[in-house]
């Protein structure tokens, strides 16, 4: 879009302004609210305050029920990158911590803290002001602390926007004072009304991103506002750098990245954010509040909300504090005309409907809005897209809305995207001028709410197949580490007989036996093996103390079976030899020396053990078959492990 | 004869490429099947059959297995699945209608802490030691099932997901406008056509 710079109609600019492609003249109706000089909202006796006020993560209730709050005292902190602080709007006794229904499109309950008003309106203890020169870290710290969001409509808090991240450096900041949508006059009333609040805010974000220029935007329908600023822009010290632009009345210009165009004729990036261009921007009310916020120590707990529309008693702007009922607020307002066909919050072009008037207004809430069946004449039902165009011609985004409807209605999301769905800023333009009266902008909504949950779920899958990917391969490692556990065991475990066998096998030059060796032999080669030092013996030649024990291990094999019943050869268990180790061993290898010396000498004298005289014949037959029975086994039990030991 | 030779010497040469990007470009695992598993919806719920979502994936892509078999993903995963297949979409395998979205929750009266979900959770969605209460995380319950099953007094509930401020969507603005719906599907209709036009 190569559109050649436009001077102020009104004034001769020195500034030269660019336009954006599409936009409506709209029949501003501000001149209905505009005219009443700003009051303030009289306390409403209930103060309902939603924990969420703005874009992101929820505030955190610090109070519980019961609890006395004084006014602007801190009563949810905020969680998360992006979120808001929460304070309370007066003092009182908080009621109850509780689900109600908030001011969003949805109508749905979200938590808030409900505090019933004690009519003294009694300030807490509120931080010193931070001076006209603050500390960057302490004002930005400050703006953070006072739960300031972004007064415009979005609500997005002010302190995650003015966090410029490293690199970037924000050469221009704006101040969005346009308030392109009919009927919202809040901004107007606050121009005319308090424009040094808004320099001094502007100075101390002049002062806090140390900016090349910083521009004051207003339309040129709000002349009296422009007077006000340009007088306190005479009359202020210290402003350098700020100057007041003029922009013609054009809806969208309010926009964001409308906006930047007009001033600066620079086109913000496809899904990117004003601060890749070195460009900020804010609104006038946030400066404000900014001010209040570090020069007087206030939290943002009142805003100005324009009530309107000639379904409205008597329209007017007033400044209220958050958490204030919008049923008390129509009362203040003459109440609803008979003629009422619909309560917006928010603009004619922007807002939703407000389906329960017990709902509070929020920080984010700028306009309540009464239409009558006059000013919103029913469309009647949508007929079909003929294919016009004129939603092109009128969108400000330079987008085809045409396609995105479309698609939108097929579900086709992929087409849509591929359409720049997401650049559409749902202003509302195109279905504006739609002769067909298709709620355009509603399937847009519908298109990018649908992406963005596919965008979650796809997300949270892929999530979830890390985290199975995770503990899958933990158990995986786990069952490893078992396997390898058990191994080193089992290793272990056949690495002590192995070592005991070590000795004499190394000497008799046997392969390892896997199994461990049969009973008689056991107690000789234990007795060898017990001492650590010792496995060096397999190595080849064997030291004496492992030749001794070959020497043995032979002897002990050539032990007939017979006599091996009555004479066990333990020489290897003297106490000298196996002891110290394995006491328990030597003890029975002692017992068994005992007996068997014992048995020698009986049979020396001649005497046989008394348990096998007086038997019948039969048992005495029984007894003989087991004898021989027993002899055939140690025959064979010998022969094995001589065998192996000595093959 | 001249022919012949630059036919095989060409032949040669483009054998020589082909062999080296054989090697060089070698591509790692199936690919199809990865695709298919980024469609799948991680529930790791094994309703289809499969231990997991990967091997269903593996076994689509091997043509072993119909693309209808994923409950969790519903009709939205066929028609994907259908798209990248180049396969006709079915119709969601079994009577199993779709169900809101839920997860697991404990109910800490009657849990006993026997683990035995612990170890069934896909996912480590769910915390706790033995004879100690366990909970669910939220955040991480993908609302698979499987520890519903193992669990021996049965405590643990499929809660479905509140809409609340944060999840919720725009509806399709057919609710709001339903009349256009069947206008816009007979624009043959003269009359009709033509009663618009002057509007």
């Amino acid at each position: 879009m190569a559109s050649p710079p436009l001077a102020s109609p009104r004034r001769p600019a020195p500034r030269p302004l660019w336009t954006f492609h599409g936009g409506l003249h709209l029949p501003d109706e501000k001149a209905l609210s505009s005219g009443a000089p700003l009051a303030t909202a009289p306390l409403p006796p209930l103060l309902v305050i939603p924990l969420q006020q703005h874009i992101g993560a929820p505030a955190k209730p610090l109070v519980g029920v019961g609890d006395l709050v004084g006014k602007g005292q801190l009563i949810g902190e905020a969680q998360g990158a992006v979120s808001a602080t929460v304070h309370a709007p007066s003092s009182g006794t908080v009621v109850a911590i509780e689900e109600r229904p908030v001011p969003h499109a949805s109508g749905l309950s979200a938590p808030c803290i409900l505090i019933a008003t004690d009519g003294r309106d009694a300030w807490a203890d509120l931080p010193p002001s931070l001076g006209p020169r603050p500390d960057p870290e302490a004002l930005r710290e400050r703006i953070r602390w006072a739960g300031i969001v972004g007064l415009g409509g979005a609500a997005f808090p002010s302190s995650v926007k003015l966090r410029v991240p490293a690199g970037q450096r924000i050469r221009t900041l704006i101040l969005n004072g346009a308030e392109c949508e009919p009927y919202i006059s809040c901004d107007d009333r606050l121009m005319r009304d308090r424009p040094g609040r808004i320099l001094a805010g502007v100075r101390l974000l002049r002062d806090l991103l140390q900016v090349e220029e910083c521009l004051i935007a207003v339309e040129d329908n709000k002349p009296e506002a422009i007077a006000a600023l340009r007088q306190a822009l005479a009359d202020g010290a210290d402003l350098e750098g700020i100057e007041l632009v003029v922009i013609p009345t054009l809806y969208p210009s309010g926009g964001e990245k409308q906006l930047i165009r007009i001033l600066t004729g620079q086109e913000v990036p496809s899904r990117g954010i004003p601060a890749q261009l070195g460009i900020l921007c804010q609104n006038i009310a946030t400066a404000a509040a900014i001010a209040d916020a570090a020069e007087e120590g206030k939290p943002l707990i009142s805003r100005i909300i324009t009530l309107t529309g000639r379904a409205m008693g008597q329209p007017r702007n007033l400044e209220v504090l958050v958490g204030t009922p919008i049923q008390d607020l129509l009362a203040l307002a003459g109440g609803l005309g008979p003629g009422l066909r619909q309560l917006l919050i928010g603009g004619p072009m922007m807002g939703f409907a407000c389906d329960d008037l017990a709902m509070p207004v929020t920080k984010g809430v700028n306009c309540l809005l009464a239409l009558s069946a006059t000013e919103a004449p029913d469309p009647g039902p949508a007929l079909a897209c003929i294919r016009c165009g004129a939603c092109a011609e009128a969108c400000p985004a330079s987008l085809l809305p045409q396609q995105l409807y479309w698609h939108a209605r097929a579900r086709d999301l992929d087409q849509a995207r591929a359409y720049h769905l997401f650049d559409c800023i749902e202003c509302g333009c195109c279905a504006v001028v739609c002769p067909s009266h298709i709620p355009l902008v509603q399937y847009y909504r519908f298109a990018k709410a649908e992406c963005l949950a596919q965008e979650r779920e796809k997300r949270q899958a892929e999530h979830a197949r890390q985290r199975h990917e995770a503990k899958t391969a933990r158990l995986e490692r786990l069952e490893e580490e078992r396997k390898a556990n058990l191994r080193k065991k089992k290793e272990a475990l056949a690495e002590k007989p192995a070592s005991a066998r070590g000795a004499p096998l190394a000497g008799a030059g046997s392969p390892p036996a896997p199994k461990a060796p049969p009973a008689p032999t056991e107690s000789t080669t234990s007795t060898a093996s017990t001492s650590p030092t010792e496995p060096t013996a397999l190595a080849g030649h064997p030291p004496p103390a492992a030749a001794g024990a070959v020497a043995r291990g032979e002897a002990d094999a050539a032990v007939p079976p017979a006599v091996a019943g009555t004479t066990p050869t333990v020489p290897g268990a003297t106490p000298a030899d196996s002891g110290a180790e394995d006491p328990k061993r030597a003890a029975i290898a002692a017992a068994l020396q005992r007996a068997a010396e014992k048995k020698a000498a009986l049979a020396r004298q001649g005497q046989a053990p008394k348990n096998t005289q007086d038997l019948t014949p039969a048992q005495r037959r029984q007894v003989e078959a087991a004898e021989a029975r027993r002899r055939e086994l140690q025959a064979e039990e010998a022969a094995a492990s001589s065998g192996r030991e000595q093959p | 004869m001249i022919a012949i030779l630059a036919i095989a010497i060409l032949a040669a040469v483009f054998g020589l490429l082909l062999g080296y990007a054989a090697i060089r470009f070698r591509v790692e695992g199936n690919p199809i099947a990865e695709q298919i598993d980024a469609l799948l919806p991680q529930t790791q719920c094994g309703q289809c059959g499969y231990p997991g979502c990967k091997p269903y994936a593996e076994a689509i892509a091997k043509g072993e297995a119909p693309i209808n078999k994923c409950v969790p993903g519903g009709a939205t995963t066929v028609i994907a699945l259908a798209e990248l297949l180049g396969r006709e979409p079915e119709p969601l395998d079994g009577a199993a209608a779709e169900k809101p979205k839920a997860i697991a929750v404990i109910d800490p009266q009657e849990c006993i802490g026997c683990t035995l979900c612990i170890q069934a959770c896909p996912v480590d969605a769910i915390m706790g030691a033995a004879k100690q209460l366990h909970a669910v995380i939220a955040s991480e319950c993908t609302g698979c099932e499987l520890c519903l099953k193992p669990c021996p007094v049965e405590c643990i509930h499929m809660i479905p997901i509140q809409t609340d401020t944060s999840n919720w969507k725009w509806p399709f603005p057919a609710a709001v406008a339903a009349p256009e719906v069947p206008q816009t599907q007979t624009p043959a209709d003269p009359a009709a056509a033509s009663g618009r036009a002057t509007v």
